[in-house]
């Protein structure tokens, strides 16, 4: 599949007066056409902010993007004007916040909101886009759809609000969704259905689908591939099934183990990685997992390991992944 | 579950619990709130059954876990037990009395027995107190160590135990990370030696690494001080991980209750089988085997709750006189408690 987007090297940084933050701090990934890719990593990681880098969403001040660039179907979206970007964002790549509730105008109906893109990005009259919203909100499983379109987002639950949002993401054809968090905010059982229909809908159109969570259950579930981001950096990227079967990095097998699980039997008692995830104020030398890892040399600790492959489509960012991979292999 | 069959139809202490009368014991807890109708609805105003006739029992040293989606009544429940709320009607015996009917000085002592740790360790903390002040304030207010020098060092105590420096004791909470900030928590819970702490949701707003810090922490507590935990969560796999029995509620109803073991093997309620079914499992190739029967709808209002069994609307099990008559727990096996004719 032909690649869509190319982020190589993207550095974003936020100054604070704390200093400045390293929020992302030198990602390259691919994303082809059509495919499902998966950020997973912990609060403060960069996996937002990588996200936002994307359609420029950064607040500039206090945040910058430093360095890098991203092709998105052949052109750097960072060399665009305000005007050219503006034409992406919501067009070719839509997103999906977390939260459902601030992330729709409390003041403009559904169907307003749903309009005002058709109308743009499409060049569609008033009457067809209102056609099309109301397929649109059939497509997302919203019932007596006309009658929604009248209604404000305050109207809706939780569940429906994020079938507007993707209902939204899907309006302009776009050939990627970025989802920060889709559901993050949601019970259980909406979140089954709102991952469910994300998946059916942009399998059915060819959307590529970029999934940011925390949570390892629903990237295992959806997703075809996987970063996995510390610190700011990626350290591991796969397929799913060489993440979680053979993770190649200390920090992914350290998450894999401090998760209860379902399918294990009770009483077996969680690993966590010690320690806390490091402060991006400080510039970090060496490795910036070193200080919570158990597979650490001398060399870690000036030295910065770059992302390397150890099969194909797996890479790791760990001077010791051979060691790692030895011994996984031994116990298994 | 009418009054009458309550006394006889409540799931009891399971065999895995130490002998002896429960630590807490729950009958027929009803918390209904009354609001106010808008200002169209000629005041009418609406009844929410938040919790309708739950009971349980918590054996000492047992974790409980109670599991339920937004709005189901686990934390009402929760406040019910230490009485933040005064229950419509039900009993609530804690080591033998019955919190509802004790005077507030009586009330108060009992408090020192059960604590609570709440979800998020940024509210729940006061930003203008030092982190020895919040350990040290229940131990003021009930007059245990009223000397400043004794207090400190049990604070510096209790701090260790939670795993902190106690030079901890000297910082505000800004100056912690979230899960640190949990620990204090902790501490602030255990600073009374309770026999009893609610745990509503308190590991949930952690990041995976530091939550499973925080559940070991939990685990080792439990065991070093023979606590009893009533473990309020919607994680699933985490309640499995720490709760020897769980009870699952849904709109204000308790619709099962089963060993750990039993309920995630065997569950029984459409309600909990759908929940399960709708937690991914961190393993992609078991995913892919797995079946994506996904539940359809969303909890209905509580203001206007369906008729019969509160579920039917979303059951696939439904008949006509689902939408008729209350279910019953009843226990189908020994230790595992149902509220469905159907199953």
């Amino acid at each position: 599949m032909p690649a869509l987007l190319i982020v190589e090297n993207l550095r974003t940084q936020f100054d604070t007066s704390a200093g400045t933050v390293r929020a992302v701090d030198g990602i390259s990934y691919t994303v082809n056409e059509g495919e499902t890719v998966g950020i997973v990593g912990e609060s403060g990681c960069g996996k937002s902010v990588g996200a936002l880098s994307i359609l420029r969403l950064i607040p500039d001040p206090p945040g910058r993007i430093a360095s890098g660039s991203i092709r998105f179907a052949g052109e750097d979206l960072l060399t665009l004007s305000d005007a050219e970007i503006r034409a992406v964002r919501g067009g070719q790549i839509a997103m999906v916040f977390q939260e459902p509730m601030t992330s729709l105008n409390p003041v403009l109906t559904i169907g307003q909101q749903l309009c005002e893109g058709m109308e743009l990005h499409l060049n569609l009259s008033p009457n067809e886009a209102q056609a099309r919203a109301t397929e649109l909100l059939d497509m997302v499983g919203i019932s007596e759809a006309a009658r929604r379109l009248q209604q404000y987002p305050h109207h809706l639950s939780g569940g429906m609000r994020q079938r507007v949002m993707i209902a939204l993401a899907l309006s302009c054809k776009p050939k990627l969704i970025i989802a920060d968090e889709p559901t993050t905010a949601l019970d259980v059982t909406i979140q089954a259905q709102i991952l469910e229909l994300m998946r059916d809908l942009t399998k059915r159109f060819g959307v590529a689908l970029v999934i940011i969570t925390h949570n390892l259950g629903v990237v295992a579930r959806y997703a075809d591939r996987v970063n996995v981001m510390y610190a700011g950096k990626i350290v591991e990227t796969g397929a799913a099934s060489d993440i979680y079967h053979r993770p190649v990095h200390p920090y992914t097998l350290g998450l894999l183990r401090s998760i209860p699980r379902m399918d294990r039997p009770r009483g077996e008692r969680l690993i966590p990685i010690d320690g806390q995830p490091p402060d991006l104020t400080r510039e970090i030398e060496g490795c910036a997992y070193r200080p919570r890892c158990s597979f650490a040399v001398e060399r870690c600790v000036r030295e910065t390991p770059p992302l390397e492959a150890v099969a194909s489509g797996h890479t790791s960012a760990c001077f010791e992944k051979a060691r790692l991979e030895r011994l996984l292999k031994e116990a298994s | 579950m009418s009054a009458v069959a309550g006394a006889t139809l409540r799931p009891d202490t399971p065999r895995t619990a130490q002998a002896g009368p429960p630590l807490l014991e729950v009958r027929n807890l009803k918390m209904h709130f009354t609001v106010a109708g808008g200002i169209f609805s000629l005041n009418k105003a609406a009844r929410i059954k938040a919790v309708d006739d739950v009971s349980f029992t918590i054996a000492r040293g047992e974790a409980l876990g109670l599991v339920g989606e937004s709005g189901c009544g686990k934390t009402t429940t929760g406040r019910c037990i230490l009485r933040l709320e005064k229950p419509t009607s039900g009993e609530i015996i804690f080591e033998g009395q019955n919190l509802c009917n004790l005077d507030r000085d009586a009330l108060n002592e009992k408090r020192e027995r059960m604590q609570v740790i709440f979800q998020d360790p940024f509210s729940s903390l006061n930003p203008r107190m030092k982190v020895g002040s919040i350990i040290g304030e229940p131990m003021k207010v009930h007059g245990i160590y009223p000397k400043r020098k004794e207090r400190d060092q049990r604070v510096a105590e209790l701090l260790s135990v939670c795993g902190l420096n106690p030079k901890f004791m000297d910082r505000y909470p800004h100056e912690m990370s979230g899960g640190q900030r949990q620990r204090v928590g902790i501490a602030r819970a255990l600073s009374l030696n309770p026999h009893f702490i609610i745990c509503d949701e308190a590991v949930s707003a952690l990041d995976v690494s530091i939550q499973a810090q925080v559940i070991n922490l939990l685990e080792d507590l439990r065991e070093q001080f023979n606590l009893s935990y009533l473990f309020i969560a919607h994680d699933l796999s985490v309640v499995r991980h720490l709760c020897h029995r769980v009870a699952v509620m849904y709109l204000g109803r308790l619709v099962e209750l089963a060993d750990s073991d039993e309920l995630f093997t065997n569950p029984l309620h459409p309600y909990t089988r759908a929940l399960l079914e709708a937690v991914p499992i961190p393993d992609p190739d078991i995913e892919k085997l797995r079946a994506r029967n996904v539940m359809k709808g969303e909890i209905p209002s509580p203001i206007n709750p369906p008729g019969g069994c509160v579920f039917n609307p979303r059951c696939p099990l439904a008949v006509d006189s689902c939408r008729q008559e209350v279910p019953q727990l009843r226990e189908l096996k020994p230790g595992h408690w149902v509220a469905c004719p159907r199953v």
